[in-house]
């Protein structure tokens, strides 16, 4: 099929002009319709299963609907909502996700940074790093959340031997047994998870910081931290709003790792297993669906703080503008 | 300059051991048997070595069921998502349309989109249309969930193709299919390739919807299996089996990162820095 259209699309001007609009030849509207041609299977495909099942999320919520009585499905208004709203544990789950969001996201941008450096520098042995970078990305998240449960485990895990001299880790330290160890367990799991991720989009921007640049700075007779700070990290900025916003977005969304771990106890809830909890436990679907809604909500709020707050403009940054 | 070289192979070495650390672990783990296990064995290597646990899980049907599922579901999720996502991203590199950012900003949105928010719709959606608990309810969804990952990095990759070729070709005197495909294809299988990868983790990787969307072994993925795999005493999981099936799925993984590694890094980064 591209055969037939490349050649005749190669001879058009890329840009028919900034701006007013191109004159709508033949050959441009028929480039037009093969264009919308081609991309219609992924979008319709993107949308069946996102848009319209949001719809039906914002139908179902505001229906008293339980799969176990189908029959009392009742029109409750946004009586669902307020019953979210006045609910403390809603809260509770919320404030633990952004928690999570906000300390994950800042270990890893620093320590993804650190690594950054080091693969930057490297000179040998890149396959092998590469190699091992990898393998935390592409493991399974079920798989490292039950590597690292087991490494904190009570009975067969190995932080509690080795880190035993620290004042308050002691081999009967029941590391899921309280809120916050339980807490930290998860956390770790999620930056050992996750860093190579940020660690690799950070590399890339700082192979763009000019050598010349930083040349320049060190005659100058600039310290390292102040070429860090002053030449390498401005220069960095689209690519490390990209990583923040990318990570945040997907750190809002931890389920798998709490799943796995704790199974939400000891309060270590997040917004998603909440939802994911209503629905597929409790089979509660006008309640759930109203979860879903405040869930999308709240990650549009998030996207647009983080684009608005960092001014990311990711046009830009993916180099479309 | 030689204080550098000391820190940046001290960082090497730090790297290595954050990422393989927890690997070996799950690794030594496989290989103690399930007494020593169930008795508390904290320290990291195992007292006698075994195959015990490899040997039960290779004989439990359900672990092969969900082998078998993860397999099928992630490769035909990922060949539909790259053919689809070909045609998208060819269109975005190549021709002028009404409504190309949009393409791409929906693209944007999806990839950011919370999945647990459709648990609830899709599983109702699901039901009716008798989805629910079959291999295309969870490939319907993985394909529209990776096809943005999969259209930037084509389209990032389609647009250093030196198409000028293929007509310099058809000077030569190639017909258009020869040009296309002795000179485009060669060129564009790398990012289709990578595309391929990138799709395929994350079929292989998705747990929410797999738990969500199923019900039995006849279509559970193996995060949901693993997940669901209790043992006959809930009180004291089955660590060496749990750790052993982790090890048997993170094989492909290590193999496909070991081939591929290259290509996964330029694929990671292409769409997110520049394009």
């Amino acid at each position: 099929m591209s055969t037939s259209v490349a050649p005749a699309a190669a001879q058009e001007p890329r840009r028919p002009g900034k701006l007013g609009k191109a004159p709508a030849t033949a050959r441009s509207v028929s480039e037009n319709r093969l264009g919308l041609r081609l991309v219609a299977p992924a979008v319709i495909l993107m949308l069946l299963v996102t848009a319209w099942p949001m719809i039906q999320a914002l139908y179902l919520s505001m229906f008293r609907y339980r799969l176990t009585a189908p029959d009392d499905k009742e029109f409750v208004g946004i009586g669902n909502y307020t019953t979210i709203l006045g609910d403390s544990l809603f809260w509770q789950d919320t404030f633990n996700t952004v928690l999570i969001m906000v300390i994950t996201v800042a270990v890893e941008l620093v320590i993804g940074f650190a690594f950054a450096m080091v693969m930057h520098r490297i000179i040998f042995a890149r396959g092998l790093m590469r190699t091992s970078i990898l393998i935390p990305y592409g493991i399974i998240t079920v798989v490292s959340a039950f590597a690292w449960q087991f490494t904190f485990s009570i009975n067969n895990g190995w932080v509690n031997s080795w880190f035993e001299w620290l004042p308050w880790i002691g081999p009967d330290t029941n590391w899921f047994g309280d809120h916050w160890p339980a807490m930290f367990a998860i956390m770790v799991s999620e930056i050992w998870k996750t860093t190579p991720f940020m660690s690799l989009l950070l590399l890339a921007g700082l192979s763009q910081v000019s050598e010349d640049m930083l040349e320049a700075a060190k005659v100058d007779g600039a310290t390292w931290w102040q070429r860090l700070f002053k030449v390498i990290l401005p220069n960095m900025r689209a690519a490390i709003m990209v990583a923040v916003l990318f990570r945040a977005l997907d750190a809002f969304r931890i389920f798998d790792n709490i799943f796995v771990m704790t199974r939400g106890a000891q309060d270590t809830e997040s917004s998603s297993f909440l939802t994911y909890r209503q629905v597929i436990e409790q089979l509660q679907l006008g309640l759930g669906s109203a979860l879903s809604v405040l869930l999308f909500l709240s990650v549009l709020l998030l996207a647009w703080l983080i684009v608005k707050l960092f001014r990311v403009d990711l046009a830009q940054a993916r180099g479309e503008g | 300059m030689k204080k550098n070289n000391l820190g940046t192979g001290a960082g090497f070495v730090l790297i290595l051991v954050w990422c393989l650390l927890p690997v070996a672990w799950i690794i030594s783990l496989s290989f103690k048997s399930p007494e020593e296990t169930a008795a508390g064995s904290p320290q990291f290597l195992p007292k006698d070595a075994t195959l015990q646990n490899y040997r039960d899980i290779l004989d439990n049907p359900d672990f092969l069921d969900a082998l078998r599922n993860s397999f099928g579901i992630a490769l035909i999720a990922t060949f539909l998502s790259v053919v689809f996502a070909t045609l998208a991203a060819y269109a975005i590199a190549r021709l002028e349309f009404r409504g190309k950012r949009a393409v791409l900003s929906l693209a944007l949105a999806i990839a950011m989109f919370p999945v647990v928010a459709l648990v609830g719709p899709l599983f109702d959606m699901w039901r009716t249309f008798g989805l629910f608990n079959t291999w295309p309810g969870l490939i319907i969804p993985y394909m529209s969930f990776t096809l943005p990952l999969a259209i930037w990095t084509l389209a990032a990759f389609f647009r250093e193709i030196p198409w000028e070729l293929e007509q310099a070709a058809q000077v030569d005197g190639a017909t258009s299919w020869q040009a296309f495909r002795k000179v485009i294809v060669p060129l564009a299988a790398p990012g289709v390739f990578t595309a391929a990868i990138l799709t395929f983790f994350f079929a292989w990787n998705e747990f929410v919807l797999a738990i969500s969307l199923t019900s039995t072994t006849g279509s559970r993925t193996v995060p949901a299996q693993l997940s669901y795999f209790v043992g006959p005493d809930p009180f004291n999981p089955p660590y060496g089996q749990l750790a052993t099936a982790s090890v048997v799925v993170t094989v492909p993984i290590i193999i496909i990162v070991l081939i591929f590694q290259r290509k996964i890094v330029a694929g990671l980064t292409s769409g997110a820095v520049k394009g």
